[in-house]
């Protein structure tokens, strides 16, 4: 395996359609509850350890060949709002045709084969991650980082944050963002042999509640 | 790109000139330039004037959620099944050059429910003079300016001026009323762009389109040929 994949699937420049999505911060920033750097950050660290675990396992377990169907049906039990399944599986179908590009691999073409419309996003990134040959830990560190990372770049468009205290934020969170790929990725290996009810449940009612609002405004700057 | 090459796997990857059943894809023209410029009435335009002859749909890439695909559902130019915006994440050139999947979904997706097509139009939410398509997205692009921004823009260049495959420079009807001078623009553009071509339109009059609409259908022979 090559470990500079990983940065190449990481980096928040991969084509892979996340830039018009906002994780959620756009609802929250409407809402009140992101203001600025601080309470940003305060957000991050809530959503890394919910949904952000959540899909950290998911693309763990994806990556060490665990069943993408299982993993698929595991994620929809894991995301009661439509919105977000919805922008899931679209986030999904375009990460494939980049890590398609980039990384050809028939359990991909399978994949994409099985999801014409698109798999959830983590399910693809753990796949994508398993095609450039990297392992459960990577694919684990990169759903992490970019539960954080997608909020954080679009607050700073939102809220015409100081780029560099964003910045400094997400940097604060590396030792969170350690440890739930590290919780992330045991738990995948116990998926392999346990099955996907293995996987952490963790879940954010407030993003749930907050997605399905975005959904319905009429102007809007991101898909989510 | 892959002009011969044949996919047995679910979707193109992007440029590819077929789709996975091996049947020819649309051609894709795009059209971008600033805000207020003319694009939507031009796309407008152009579906009036080639919806009888051709089989066509439109992307919309809203800065807003669905502002300009709205407009050109209340003109009614098309079925609105053949009209899908595109959400761009307030940074509309990102969705046109750098990661431009959103836009090949939804020109996929387009060709999927409606189609066979021969013509989607890929719109660019309003930008900056910098911003061009990626030849992954689409076959060739028309960048609109307009009189009233300014006669010096032609001056100024950048990439959408300098390298479109057509340079339109829409409302004349406003030159005298903004002072601004066409034989200048259309001098400039010309130095600009050497043998590209500039067609310079006002919607206001009867069939204001049809320059355009005439190279449009140029670049439908080229691609069918």
């Amino acid at each position: 395996m090559t470990r500079a994949a990983l940065l190449v699937l990481a980096d928040g420049r991969f084509p892979a359609g996340g830039h018009a999505h906002s994780g959620g911060a756009e609802a929250a920033v409407k809402a009140g509850r992101i203001t600025g750097a601080a309470s940003l950050e305060d957000f991050c660290r809530g959503r890394l350890y919910t949904t952000g675990l959540v899909s950290a396992s998911l693309a763990a377990a994806a990556a060490l060949g665990a069943d993408p169907v299982a993993l698929d049906e595991a994620a929809d039990a894991r995301t009661p709002s439509p919105a977000l399944r919805v922008a899931a599986r679209r986030l999904g179908r375009q990460l494939m045709r980049a890590a398609r590009a980039a990384w050809p691999h028939p359990e991909l073409d399978a994949l994409a084969r099985r999801f014409p419309k698109g798999a959830h996003q983590p399910v693809v990134l753990g796949l994508a991650a398993r095609a450039a040959g990297l392992g459960a830990a990577d694919a684990a560190y990169c759903s992490a980082y970019e539960s954080v990372s997608g909020p954080a770049t679009a607050t700073v468009r939102l809220l015409s944050l100081d780029p560099f205290d964003a910045t400094a934020g997400l940097a604060r969170l590396a030792d969170d963002i350690d440890r739930v790929a590290s919780e992330a990725a045991e738990a995948a290996a116990r998926a392999v042999t346990d099955g996907v009810d293995a996987l952490p449940a963790a879940s954010a009612p407030l993003l749930e509640v907050g997605a399905e609002a975005h959904a319905a405004w009429a102007v809007r700057l991101f898909a989510s | 790109m892959h002009l011969d090459h044949s996919h047995d796997g679910p979707a193109a990857v992007s440029a590819d000139a077929h789709r996975p059943d091996g049947t020819r894809r649309a051609l894709r023209i795009g059209l971008g330039g600033p805000v207020g410029s003319g694009k939507t009435a031009t796309v407008a335009a152009l579906c009036r004037a080639l919806r009888d002859e051709l089989s066509l749909a439109v992307v919309t890439n809203d800065i807003y959620t669905r502002e300009d695909a709205e407009f050109l559902l209340r003109e009614a130019v098309l079925p609105p099944e053949r009209i899908t915006a595109v959400e761009t994440g307030a940074c509309p050139h990102t969705a046109i050059r750098d990661d431009i999947s959103a836009n090949l979904e939804a020109v996929e997706d387009l060709e999927d429910e409606v189609g066979p097509l021969d013509l989607i139009l890929v719109e660019s939410g309003g930008d900056n003079l910098t911003a061009t398509f990626s030849r992954g997205l689409v076959d060739a692009q028309v960048f609109v300016i307009d009189v009233a921004g300014g006669d010096d823009i032609p001056r100024k260049g950048g990439p959408g001026v300098t390298t479109a495959d057509l340079l339109v420079i829409n409302k004349t009807d406003l030159a005298p009323h903004v002072g601004s001078d066409l034989a200048r623009m259309a001098a400039d553009a010309k130095a600009q762009r050497a043998e590209l071509p500039v067609v310079l339109q006002s919607l206001r009059s009867e069939d204001g389109v049809r320059q355009v609409a005439d190279w449009v259908r140029a670049q439908l022979t080229a691609w069918t040929a």
